[in-house]
């Protein structure tokens, strides 16, 4: 288990402000939050390669806090890959090797063992500079692996790929986790990458922690405007709880939403877009929420399509552009929108 | 359009005037000697052994630098630490003095009766008037070329490279050897030329400091006010036809290194 207790770092224009987090072993862990937060702080003082303030770093029992970062057995992989320039990707590989000191026969061994793993045996001779996107990431993943780290620590690993590359890299990263079991965090911006890969997650905001759990729990009840923001949450008021003989409601500008929840008086709620039915009749089903409401917005994306409904407030749907062409969905159109009770997070 | 044409036309003519002002005196210094005398004034020992001094002692001095330049320059662009900003300064006076007066700063520091002259001298050290003193002289007014060079090559390696090295398992000291200075060699090199070409034509502290061995460029001096130009200007010319093609030479080798050395900086960007 790694334990990071209480770590603060201050800097000129930033500082990083009392991060606790317990990662256990083998699990994937993800640290979402815009730029500039410290989220890539966070992993070099993990590294070792930064020094705290404040706080310690435990892996197990043992307080690495001030152990130089040669001697903790992590693997780092950056944003921007940093392969060695004026080295080919075969140097590359093996650095840390020789770095240890291993024997040859041993390098050769887990050379071809980590090649075979990463399907680049072809690109072994080749300079860095003739490599593409995901075939540096590849390379960069197989030199940070190839000493079995005890952790792994992906800076921004995705962000440099074109989005194709990115969907086959995620799965490539869930196989590899899922073989190698190594304790991953990964710190990423994008909330659909974090959603995709972590167990468990905590989010960021000014250099400090403002929620973390299980990646399920955070995405599907933020504690906070921002988590749900961030999180990709588009449907976000402030009502006030009123209980009526059998159910609970939430008045937002005197709409009435049913909601499973026992807190009271004034709350904020959330509704993922993706938790929305828009249908042409009102269905026929289990769920408690069925407002009529008119379309005033259609802004159509690369997969999917944004509706925007106005039910008294307005409402964000999200549908397939297949769904947009068989409901003939037009802007002006008056339409149906259902959500279920649980599907309203209310905080 | 007009008006583009008329610009670009003012820009060339004022840099061909800069051009022509550095190559003019250059060209009638080699071509203004008559070639049978040029090549009896080579045979001449004097002015032979104190070409092979010159280029001998400004050689010593770049590596003494590059041994000495390199951790500062490393730890310059490395490392925040109080007085930074005047250990940068420090290593800019000597451009910024008079030589003469950087001469006379030496000869008080490695003079026989001083501090550092008296130290040197337990082990058979002596700088007035020896090679060492030349060395001392080249090193001081040419090593601020040395490191600033260095320093801005450290610079624009990613630190992350240095990061990931120790990462993986690398010592600082091999994070140095290994990643560091591999990815500099390019600015060390250019840099190191850039030393050893100032050296070469250091007179103003070598007068001061060891007249005597006589270096390239204080013979063409005794020898012009002694004799006066017809005397002077042969010597003058062997010196820079020499440094041009010692340094064409060197550069030619390392262009290649800074062409791929450019090309990981920009991989790197």
């Amino acid at each position: 288990m790694i334990k990071i207790a209480n770590i603060s770092k201050r800097f000129k224009k930033f500082s990083l402000e009392d991060i606790s987090l317990n990662i256990e072993d083998n699990e994937y862990f993800v640290i979402l939050g815009p730029t500039g937060v410290g989220k890539t702080v966070i992993l070099e003082i993990i590294a070792g390669l930064i020094k705290p303030d404040f706080g310690d770093v435990f892996i197990g029992e043992k307080r690495i806090t001030n152990l130089p970062p040669e001697e903790r057995n992590i693997g780092m992989v950056y944003q921007d890959y940093m392969l060695f320039p004026h080295l080919n990707v075969e140097e590359n590989i093996v650095f840390g090797l020789k770095s240890r000191r291993v024997k040859k026969d041993e390098i050769r061994y887990l050379l071809n063992n980590i090649v075979e793993l990463f399907r680049i045996e072809h690109l072994l001779t080749r300079k860095t500079k003739n490599l593409s996107g995901g075939e540096k990431q590849r390379v960069a993943l197989a030199r940070a692996l190839i000493t079995s780290p005890q952790i792994l620590l992906l800076d921004e690993p995705l962000s440099a790929l074109d989005p194709q590359t990115k969907e086959k890299f995620i799965e490539d990263l869930k196989n590899l986790h899922k073989q190698l079991k190594t304790t991953t965090i990964h710190v990423t911006h994008d909330f659909n990458e974090a959603f995709s890969l972590a167990d468990k997650i905590a989010i960021m905001k000014d250099g400090k922690i403002v929620q973390d759990g299980d990646s399920k729990d955070v995405f599907n009840k933020p504690n906070s405007d921002f988590v749900a923001r961030f999180t990709g949450v588009r449907n976000i008021f402030r009502g006030q709880i009123v209980n009526d003989d059998s159910d609970t409601y939430v008045s937002v500008n005197g709409l009435k939403i049913r909601v499973a929840t026992e807190k009271k008086g004034s709350v904020n709620i959330s509704i993922r877009p993706e938790d929305i039915l828009l249908s042409i009749k009102p269905l026929d089903s289990s769920a408690r929420n069925v407002f009529p409401g008119v379309i005033k917005r259609i802004c159509e994306q690369l997969s999917i399509v944004h509706v925007t409904v106005d039910i008294g407030i307005p409402l964000v749907v999200y549908i397939t552009r297949q769904s947009l062409k068989e409901l003939n969905l037009v802007e002006n159109k008056k339409v149906f929108v259902t959500f279920k009770a649980s599907a309203v997070h209310v905080y | 359009m007009i008006k583009k044409a008329w610009f670009e036309l003012i820009l060339s003519f004022l840099g061909i005037l800069l051009l022509f002002f550095i190559a003019a005196p250059v060209a009638k210094l080699i071509f203004g000697v008559e070639p049978q005398v040029l090549i009896d004034t080579v045979k001449e020992e004097e002015v032979y052994s104190s070409i092979l001094l010159t280029f001998s002692a400004s050689l010593v001095a770049t590596l003494i630098s590059i041994l000495l330049g390199v951790p500062l320059a490393y730890l310059l662009a490395r490392k925040d630490f109080f007085g930074k900003s005047f250990v940068e300064s420090l290593i800019d006076i000597p451009v910024i003095i008079p030589h003469t007066a950087a001469g006379i700063a030496l000869l008080m520091v490695f003079g026989r009766n001083f501090f550092l002259g008296r130290f040197f001298s337990i082990f058979g050290i002596e700088f007035v008037g020896e090679f060492a003193g030349i060395v001392v002289a080249m090193m001081f007014v040419s090593m601020p070329f040395l490191v600033n060079e260095v320093k801005e090559g450290f610079k624009s390696i990613d630190v992350k490279l240095e990061k990931v090295a120790r990462s993986l398992g690398s010592s600082p000291a091999r994070t140095f050897f290994k990643v560091s200075l591999p990815l500099n060699f390019n600015h060390l090199i250019s840099g190191s030329l850039m030393m050893w070409a100032r050296g070469l034509s250091e007179f103003g502290a070598v007068v001061i400091l060891a007249y005597h061995p006589m270096t390239a460029s204080v013979l063409i001096y005794e020898r012009f006010t002694s004799f006066g130009l017809k005397y002077s200007s042969p010597v003058a010319a062997i010196m820079v036809i020499t440094s041009l093609i010692v340094f064409i030479f060197l550069t030619l080798i390392n262009r290649k290194n800074s062409v791929e050395g450019r090309e990981r900086e920009n991989e790197l960007d």
